[in-house]
């Protein structure tokens, strides 16, 4: 298994949609073949046409406020005493969030294919929130399936899709939490597809789900790598990116235009949810060693019992709660060009704590994973090593959690 | 030698009506009580299809999946059904069974082991909701080998050019999705515009023989009765979570719903 250099991680895939042989594809039922035959075909023409690019980059610039801004925490570095530590703030983006650029171009090409309804899931409720946005913006009509779970500990993000005129179905199968909004919104896309679009918040599902969400998360590390030069006047010897993953859309795009340099100058680190100490349950299929599964129209590392029945995941942050994992990252582990490793509840809760008690900047639970990775490495290293965390979500959203597991307002 | 699918039809034909073939889960809602079940209601239906639960059923609507989980909960392993669908086979030798399920449980199993044990208890058909063509093709092969019959799925989204190839790679029976929708849906198409759907694909090749699924119930039987065969699935399930409900007699009562689905068809 091999990674190619000069083509994007999202087209290393065979004809049938396996990356490096073994994961991707498009396990899906009869009835979705031609819509996921069809959104392809046009996905295909759309990414190689100017017109479109220039829409793109024009609701990037203003609509998303491309680009987010790249800065030093200081206060942190000196704390820590070690590596310096960089953030780069996605969470500045429209609505808080990375998803915002998933749900974006998700939403132009549904225009652009002529639906008129939207539909897609939620675990944090982010994918929603923005997907209700882009909705609202394009004047298409949105539903947004999501976990009851959820629904209860991620009011904010709920309340705003409710005003973007979003309808939310809540979903009570299963563990009530993303797999199963997962599950139900392809469940309406197998029964409406002909008059919907359907939106995957992630990295995730079918192929070509995978390959729209990275292409446009991928934007994160475009931007990055300007902000790079302009600040250290060329990319760094000694840089370690830190990112969450859930699915894997944040870190995904944090790293795309870095994938090809070499791991001693750029390594690649994703931290996933090994939910709460005390428990056996957590969201981590790559850094605890999954095996090889199909879920949602996808082989990818997931966490199920020996006979395939997906397991409960626990994890106090929602974006990060799901059994299974972007098979374009179960491609970076395979060919050991990234690491993986998770952080426990407590620890990102820890990390929370200090990065807003030192820093103007409040990261949702999702990021504070990867800063949590971020504080236990940094004293070790040289001063020279740039690490940089992906801040992808503001933690208004956890609100309720945060309030409840710290006492803050 | 015909397949005990293909003899089925031959039969059903004979009689001058079309096939009737039902769905439950294996272990719904205990394995005894599913074996039960399947002894008795294949008195009347002429191929008995079996579902091995799964806890992600991405196609399926609500009545199956309350079936699938209330099965997986009960305990239910995917050898379970193996000997459910054993016990069955050795009181009702030439009883065409088929089972249906999600990959991943095929995957965990590793392909060759599973279909062996197929072959072993004599599993006649198999549908993988999550394998589509061409996919497939590998799997549907290792499936022939062994006499088992691979039944593809086609559905009213599958383009022309792709029905003439999954006919061609088809084994003695084909599936037809009769709308879009998870199984269990209200039938939103007219009888009229399924069959039309079905008559396309059954002229391509008049020896394969279709079935048509999805939204069948006591109600819509009879007006698909030209169909070679008619697949119902959740309103039998819906049975089984009723009688529970009312604590009756499962065995009777979704007996007594295939008997009279097979009574409208008659």
């Amino acid at each position: 298994m091999k990674l190619r250099k000069k083509i994007p991680l999202i087209d290393q895939h065979d004809k049938n949609g396996f990356w490096g042989g073994k994961f991707g594809g498009s396990f899906i039922p009869e009835t979705l073949k031609r819509p996921v035959e069809d959104l392809t075909n046009k996905f295909q023409k759309l990414r190689n046409d100017k017109k479109f690019l220039k829409k793109r980059d024009f609701y990037f610039k203003n609509y998303i406020g491309s680009p987010t801004s790249f800065i030093k925490l200081e206060n942190l570095t000196n704390h820590l005493g070690g590596a310096q530590i960089w953030a780069k703030v996605v969470s500045e983006a429209n609505g808080g969030a990375h998803k915002i650029y998933n749900a974006t171009v998700h939403a132009l090409i549904c225009k652009a294919m002529g639906k008129k309804y939207i539909v897609g899931d939620t675990g944090a409720g982010y994918a929603g929130k923005m997907l209700s946005m882009a909705a609202k913006k394009f004047g298409l009509k949105c539903k947004i399936f999501m976990g009851v779970k959820d629904i209860k500990r991620q009011k904010p993000n709920c309340e705003a899709m409710r005003k973007n005129g979003a309808e939310i179905i809540p979903v009570y199968s299963g563990s009530q939490t993303l797999v199963d909004a997962v599950s139900e919104c392809m469940r309406y896309w197998v029964s409406n597809c002909d008059n919907t679009h359907m939106c995957v918040g992630s990295t995730v599902g079918p192929n070509i789900f995978v390959k729209i969400c990275g292409w446009s998360t991928a934007q994160i590390s475009r931007e990055l790598k300007k902000q790079l030069k302009s600040e250290f006047n060329k990319i760094p010897k000694k840089i370690k990116l830190i990112n969450c993953v859930g699915g894997g859309s944040s870190a995904y795009g944090f790293w795309s235009e870095f994938i090809d340099f070499e791991k001693k100058q750029i390594e690649l680190i994703g931290v996933e949810a090994g939910g709460p100490k005390k428990s056996n349950l957590h969201a981590a299929p790559l850094s605890r060693g999954a095996k090889l599964g199909i879920l949602h129209g996808a082989a990818a590392y997931c966490c199920q019992d020996k006979e395939g029945q997906i397991k409960e995941t626990e994890s106090i942050s929602a974006g990060l709660d799901y059994p299974s994992v972007s098979p374009i990252h179960c491609f970076l582990k395979d060919t050991k060009r990234a690491r993986y490793t998770y952080a426990t509840d407590e620890d990102a809760l820890n990390a929370y704590q200090l990065v807003t008690k030192l820093e103007n900047l409040n990261p949702s639970l999702e990021p504070s994973h990867a800063f949590a990775e971020a504080i236990r490495i940094a004293p070790g290293l040289s001063k020279d090593t740039i690490i940089i965390v992906n801040s992808c979500g503001d933690a208004k959203k956890d609100r309720d959690i945060l309030r409840e597991r710290l006492g803050k307002k | 030698m015909t397949s005990l699918i293909n003899q089925a039809f031959k039969n059903a034909k004979k009689e001058n009506r079309p096939t009737l073939l039902t769905y439950t889960v294996a272990g719904d809602n205990t394995k005894k009580k599913s074996l039960e079940i399947l002894k008795s209601i294949s008195n009347y239906a002429d191929i008995c299809e079996l579902g091995f639960p799964h806890n992600t059923p991405i196609a399926d609507g609500g009545q199956i999946q309350t079936s699938a989980y209330r099965a997986i909960k009960n305990g239910v392993k995917i050898n379970d059904v193996f000997s459910i669908a054993k016990n069955f086979k050795k009181l009702k030798r030439n009883k065409p069974i088929i089972l249906m399920g999600y990959y991943n449980m095929i995957f965990q199993y590793s392909e060759n082991k599973f279909l062996e044990k197929c072959k072993k208890v004599k599993i006649d058909g198999l549908i993988v909701v999550d394998l589509p063509y061409p996919e497939n093709k590998g799997f549907a092969i290792k499936c022939k080998k062994r006499g088992i019959n691979f039944i593809q799925l086609v559905s009213p989204t599958t383009s022309k050019i792709r029905l003439k190839k999954i006919i061609k790679d088809s084994h003695d029976m084909i599936y037809y999705i009769s709308m879009l929708s998870t199984t269990g849906g209200k039938l939103k198409v007219s009888s009229k515009k399924i069959l039309e759907n079905y008559n396309k694909i059954k002229n391509q090749n008049k020896s394969k023989n279709v079935v048509i699924g999805f939204g069948i119930t006591k109600k819509t039987i009879k007006s698909l009765k030209k169909a070679d065969g008619l697949v119902v699935g959740s309103a039998i399930c819906k049975e089984i979570t009723n009688s529970i409900k009312k604590r009756q007699n499962i065995v009777k009562n979704v007996t007594n719903i295939v008997k009279g689905l097979k009574k409208e068809i008659i």
